[in-house]
């Protein structure tokens, strides 16, 4: 689509997209390696409402970084990306990187895992917030510094007014992240994606970098995208999730739906594999045996279907679609979603020792001695 | 506080001798001036004065945030790192005096698993090789060797075929394996567990827990599980010893600690943690304490944690702040039914 500088203010957009601040439909990613295509998403469709924060769950490798990578136009060339990002009104993919230019940071910001190599070493954190500040609106320098001073006030930085002189590496890990969550907010965007924001801190620190978000959403009213591989932060910020796995959603729904009705084999697993803080079950864990599938030529059928407890011919024929299940907002793809109304993980997980074997050797495990297969 | 204390107030009271005893370890590091002489002008206090002792079939967890000393205590328990002073008791062998030699033979007795599966395994060992290393380091590995080997893999969930594969084919939770096999090939008493799966995906990380704890029931090994996930700790111990800046501020049994955490930064801890259940999460009372773990450096003299702690902030006097500020909280039972190391300590339910 065309790039349409007037329109794009925040009051016709308002008027024009109403709920909806970022509609995701349909986005492939590709890469070409020696070794064949990489299909990294196929096929992810999702719609996110402003002021409301979406879980993006998954585990390494499952697409929920370069689903959102896709969506900043921030993949390298190579990748090959079809679908659409629609910010508002605006369509994003296909842009050039200077009409992108206009919409990041104003409309759409993002915080990265590791907040020591998102901020440039040479330059004072207040100087690089100022930028930011300054990137869209134009101010004197004098004002975009007493904004940065502001917004560390707000992100909880103490003396704000020395600190924004100091450089990154006079940070700590807790503080840095805050100066990113500072910058992401300065200009108040429809959208902040934040990926894995507290991954790379302490538990403690994670705490309180996790209200700092909260702080930050409730300044701006900015809707959040918010992918961890950690449940219990979705279940603690998410008013939805979306779980991700070989590239492709498996279940959405609200939070409640997937921590309590999970409709998916996968999203169960990944619920029973999970040692609990609150639970003093001195049972076994039950994990899910195997690996991912490898996404370069994908076997067809459901991805999950080598892993899967309650695997049937169809699933390794046909790839299930996104389909309701609850209630219409509760999506799963899984042909047989309705069998999993009130199966705990147990039911379906064995607390198994071992893992699956390697492709090649399939068939040939052999089981413990204490392992009832 | 005394060595009895401990010994009296943090395990289960069984008859048998200890496996490992740590008394009063103390790892320091030398912080270094620029320049040609490099004169030492400080000390970093990475362990100081920890105590702590693991029997037989048991786990004792060792928890902190990074930092806090919980890999150089396992580094020091091996031997592996020096001890500025204090004894390391294995088997009422003191480890902390050995020569190389005598290590040697020790070290058949204690193992350790690696956090990064990727990079503890040599990629130009084939898996059998890998496993075989420390049985043919021990002259043990001979001709039933091989055998031997098959066996270790079988073990630890992987086929004899694997064998003659390489560590790059195998995914993270698998290479974690092999490491389990290679540790437990000596047939130690004592297995030190340092991350063993922080590295790992959590649907894979289940099966590396139950496998560990499956290897213990089998074997009655004990373990020293390190690790910064409250969840799994949980999950695995039987003991768990939390650990602020290279003290021990709090050491009880696993339900107890749950239960009623008496120090403030165990409370801070646990309730930091998020609980994969939106209900139960959105309702709990936080403890969230502010700033960053100080350096150690140049440690808060008095109690470590009182910079951060929240009950010195706002819940007591100025003559009781005092008291953390000048004295050094001992690590002993002071009504919560386990040791703390505060002044004032007091259970709060966090969970």
């Amino acid at each position: 689509m065309r790039f349409d500088h007037e329109g794009g203010t925040t009051a016709t957009r308002a008027a024009a997209s109403g709920d909806t601040a970022l509609a995701v439909q349909d986005v492939y990613v590709s890469f070409r390696t020696e070794d064949g295509t990489v299909q990294a998403v196929r096929g992810v469709s999702y719609e996110l409402r402003r002021g409301e924060v979406l879980g993006i769950v998954g585990e390494s490798g499952s697409g929920k970084s370069v689903t959102s990578l896709a969506v900043m136009g921030l993949l390298p060339r190579t990748a090959r990306i079809d679908g659409s990002v629609r910010l508002g009104d605006d369509e994003l993919l296909g842009l050039s990187e200077r009409q992108l230019a206009h919409y990041r940071g104003q409309q759409l910001a993002m915080i990265f895992q590791d907040p020591m190599t998102s901020l440039n070493p040479v330059y004072s954190v207040g100087w690089q917030i100022a930028e930011a500040v300054s990137a869209h609106h134009d101010v004197s320098k004098a004002a975009a510094h007493a904004r940065a001073v502001e917004l560390l006030k707000i992100v909880g930085i103490p003396n704000a007014d020395e600190r924004a002189n100091s450089y990154p590496h006079e940070f700590s890990g807790g503080m840095r992240q805050r100066a990113v969550i500072a910058i992401a907010m300065a200009n108040s965007p429809e959208v902040i994606i934040a990926d894995e924001p507290t991954t790379a801190l302490d538990v403690t620190v994670q705490a309180q970098v996790l209200e700092t978000l909260k702080t930050a959403r409730e300044e701006t009213g900015a809707a959040m995208i918010l992918i961890t591989h950690d449940l219990g932060i979705v279940a603690g910020q998410a008013d939805r999730v979306l779980v991700m796995y070989a590239g492709r959603a498996v279940e959405v729904g609200t939070v409640e739906d997937i921590f309590y009705t999970p409709r998916m084999p996968y999203t169960l697993g990944l619920l029973g594999s999970l040692p609990r803080l609150d639970r003093a079950a001195q049972q076994r864990l039950t994990p899910i045996t195997g690996v991912p599938p490898s996404l370069i030529n994908m076997p067809p059928g459901c991805p999950f279907a080598p892993r899967c407890p309650m695997v049937e011919d169809i699933c390794r024929v046909e790839e299930p679609v996104l389909r309701a299940t609850t209630s219409p907002t509760h999506l799963a793809a899984c042909h047989f979603s309705d069998r999993l109304a009130g199966v705990e993980p147990s039911d379906l997980f064995r607390p198994t020792t071992s893992d699956d074997v390697l492709p090649a050797t399939v068939g040939a495990a052999v089981p413990l001695p204490g392992d009832s297969a | 506080m005394t060595v009895a204390d401990v010994a009296n107030a943090s395990t289960p009271a069984p008859d048998t001798a200890p496996v490992l005893s740590v008394r009063n370890l103390v790892t320091h590091f030398p912080v270094r001036s620029r320049g040609l002489v490099r004169r030492v002008i400080g000390q970093v206090h990475a362990v100081c004065d920890v105590s702590f002792d693991i029997h037989s079939g048991e786990t004792l967890g060792l928890v902190g945030e990074s930092g806090c000393g919980k890999t150089t205590t396992s580094r020091a328990v091996l031997n592996l790192q020096p001890a500025t002073s204090g004894k390391v008791f294995f088997d009422n062998v003191d480890i902390t005096t050995l020569s190389n030699r005598g290590m040697r033979r020790l070290r058949r007795e204690m193992q350790i698993v690696f956090q990064d599966p990727y990079a503890s395994l040599d990629p130009r060992m084939s898996v059998h090789e890998i496993v075989a290393e420390p049985l043919k380091i021990h002259g043990l590995y001979g001709s039933g060797g091989r055998a031997r080997v098959t066996e270790l893999l079988r073990t630890v969930g992987l086929n004899a075929e694997h064998g003659n594969r390489y560590p790059h084919e195998f995914s993270g939770g698998q290479r974690q394996r092999i490491g389990i096999a290679r540790a437990l090939a000596l047939e130690p008493r004592l297995l030190v567990l340092d991350e063993p799966v922080s590295a790992l995906d959590v649907s894979i990380q289940a099966g590396v827990v139950n496998l560990l704890e499956e290897i213990q029931e089998r074997l009655g090994l004990a373990y020293l599980f390190v690790a910064h996930d409250l969840s799994v700790v949980r999950h695995i111990s039987d003991r768990i010893a939390v650990m602020y800046l290279g003290r021990i501020v709090e050491i009880a049994k696993t339900d107890d600690l749950f239960a009623s955490p008496a120090h403030p930064y165990t409370q801070a801890l646990i309730s930091a943690i998020p609980i994969p259940d939106p209900l139960k999460e959105r309702a709990r009372q936080r403890v969230i304490i502010t700033g960053d773990v100080p350096s150690p450096v140049d440690p808060p003299s008095g109690c470590r944690f009182r910079t951060r702690c929240p009950k010195f902030a706002s819940l007591l006097r100025k003559d009781q702040q005092q008291r953390c500020i000048e004295e050094i909280p001992a690590l002993v039972e002071r009504g919560q039914g386990h040791p703390a190391a505060c002044h004032y300590a007091e259970v709060v339910n966090v969970l």
